[in-house]
């Protein structure tokens, strides 16, 4: 009785620890999804605590994409759960999971290609609005205030990532370095507490990495958010991720800091390739 | 702000203006009973070309079953007017309602589709409303519904399209129009900025039918009767034609779509077997030389004349 006492007191102790350590944001537990006999990611543990910026690496088909669609909702886990910031996110649709505050890019950019820069922002607003239907067309005070003040932080964003120069341009005619910019600055301003990105320096050159890695730390500080990040590109891992999760196979064969991970054998044979070392 | 209601001012007396020289005309008899005919018609079809751009133009939803909706807003109506013996105005009402709720019930089930699918659903129940109509004895069954007063005229048709175009385009320039053009962009997307896709395809296509049926209850009301071969999917298409000329998304293009195709049929009107030919020839001469319609998706304004005098004669940028 008494061991199991203490063993309570414990784990007790231990939990509020942590808590007060940093919160946690994204917590999956045993997570697995199925897709007829493929098990496309197999009892996957991983947590983001608030303000962590955390890789997610992996050979092609390693299921991190995946993964990704099962934190926002896309896809629903057959097994395990996945929480975030208290709440539970399975079951729930993808719109409702941006609402809990997730925000996430694309692999293959999805902008509004037809509408303009500005009004890419302005829908990644549209959950903060408050006005209704009725208000909206009789064009009420709380119409103009609240559009006034959408207009204004979109050209805020905008601003922020030098797009503001481009805000009525419609969204396909920019650059695919701007287009990807654009993304980003799109979902932050769902005013997310974890921004996803998947793969945001793809067909980046190693300039525009660079550009990147110093302006995916200085979001994540600006913005005070958490950030999950897919890359295939090291150098931008390494340089900006404070832990790694590397999943092969759908499996996760290694965490850790960057260095730790860099001399992880499993991960080298797995993903540098055997003789990388 | 001031500068937005400014416009909307400014907009509002150039209604008034229209209006008011129409109304001249028709009073000192320049323009005939045959085109006063013409006006309401234009009045009817553009407040259903705008109304079904909100489906297909705004939210991207390719419905092509406007005709029903139509239908039961001219049923409705008559049935308030004739049978209940109620105001016009509340028949008007009612109609509006119905096929809104109508809209609102079909679209729960059918927004679920996409593409191809949707409009092959939405042609099909189209056609299950009129063969419905075809068989309720109450409402004249085959015969159609006889002895409908003429309550519209010019004048309330004018306004109530008036107040409809208004609507629609302070819907689109309000966040709820800006979720509905996202969904008919990227709707992936539109689900990952948090918008709740489904709410927002059967809002457009509920508010699309509700409009439709306005139209329907003007449309039985100024032509005596409602007859189920007037809500055939030739209709529909009919409506989908002045969209797809003026432009896809874009109000000014379906206003002036619905002008001009009334106008053809008007002009044709002795000859009809050649204005199929011209309706024909017209949507070919389009689809080659401008597929986008004639506006696109932009809206006509005063930008679009500066943009063009600037064009012409210089590089044109597009497509």
């Amino acid at each position: 009785m008494a061991n199991e006492n203490t063993a309570a007191a414990n784990a007790a102790a231990l939990q509020e620890a942590n808590a007060t350590a940093a919160k946690r944001l994204l917590d999956l537990k045993d997570v697995s999804i199925v897709f007829g006999g493929l098990r496309a990611v197999s009892n996957l543990n991983m947590h983001i605590d608030e303000g962590e910026l955390v890789g997610l690496i992996g050979p092609n088909g390693a299921g991190k994409t995946t993964a990704f669609n099962m934190i926002t909702g896309v896809y629903e886990p057959t097994e395990g759960q996945v929480h975030f910031d208290g709440q539970l996110v399975n079951g729930h649709k993808s719109y409702q999971v941006t609402q809990m505050g997730m925000a996430r890019t694309f692999q293959n950019i999805r902008l509004f290609s037809e509408l303009s820069v500005l009004d890419n922002v302005k829908i990644a607003f549209n959950m903060h609005v408050k006005y209704n239907l009725a208000e909206a067309v009789v064009r009420d005070k709380l119409y103009f205030s609240e559009e006034d003040y959408v207009a204004e932080k979109s050209m805020e964003l905008l601003e922020i990532f030098h797009l503001e120069k481009h805000a009525n341009d419609i969204a396909k005619n920019l650059p695919y370095g701007e287009q990807r910019r654009l993304e980003i600055a799109r979902a932050l301003a769902t005013q997310p507490k974890l921004l996803l990105l998947d793969e945001p320096a793809a067909g980046m050159n190693p300039q525009e990495t660079k550009e990147l890695t110093n302006m995916i730390k200085w979001i994540r500080d600006q913005f005070k958010l958490s950030v999950l990040l897919i890359e295939h590109d090291m150098s931008l891992v390494m340089g900006v991720c404070e832990r790694i999760y590397v999943l092969e196979y759908g499996f996760c064969i290694a965490e850790g800091k960057p260095e730790e991970i860099k001399h992880n054998k499993r991960v080298i044979e797995a993903y540098l390739g055997g003789e990388a070392s | 702000m001031n500068k937005q209601r400014k416009n909307d001012l400014l907009a509002l007396g150039a209604c008034v203006l229209i209006y008011a020289i129409f109304e001249v005309l028709i009073q000192l008899e320049i323009i005939g009973p045959f085109w006063e005919l013409n006006m309401v018609l234009i009045c009817i079809n553009i407040i259903l070309a705008s109304s079904l751009n909100m489906i297909n133009g705004y939210t991207g939803q390719f419905s092509i079953g406007h005709a029903g909706f139509l239908a039961v807003g001219a049923y409705v109506g008559a049935i308030f007017t004739v049978k209940l013996g109620l105001p016009f105005p509340v028949a008007i009402i009612a109609g509006t309602i119905a096929a809104g709720f109508l809209g609102f019930l079909i679209g729960l089930p059918t927004l679920r589709l996409n593409g191809d699918y949707l409009a092959i659903a939405t042609l099909g129940l189209g056609e299950i409303i009129r063969i419905c109509i075809l068989n309720i004895d109450y409402v004249g069954g085959a015969s159609g519904f006889m002895g409908i007063p003429r309550l519209t005229s010019f004048t309330n048709i004018f306004w109530i399209m008036i107040v409809i175009l208004f609507f629609i385009k302070n819907f689109k320039n309000s966040a709820h129009g800006r979720a509905c053009l996202a969904i008919r962009e990227n709707e992936i997307a539109a689900d990952t900025m948090g918008i709740d896709t489904t709410k927002y395809k059967v809002m457009a296509f509920t508010l699309g039918a509700a409009f439709a049926g306005t139209a329907g209850v003007m449309f039985s009301h100024y032509f005596y009767i409602a007859h189920p071969a007037s809500f055939t999917f030739m209709r529909s298409f009919d409506i989908l034609t002045m969209v797809v000329l003026g432009g896809l998304g874009s109000m000014t293009g379906s206003i002036t779509g619905a002008i001009v195709l009334t106008f053809i049929s008007a002009y044709l009107a002795e000859f009809p077997e050649w204005r199929m030919i011209v309706y024909s020839l017209t949507m070919i001469v389009l689809m080659l030389r401008r597929p986008q319609g004639l506006f696109g998706s932009a809206e006509l304004s005063a930008q679009m004349f500066k943009g063009l005098t600037k064009r012409i004669g210089g590089v044109k940028i597009g497509k």
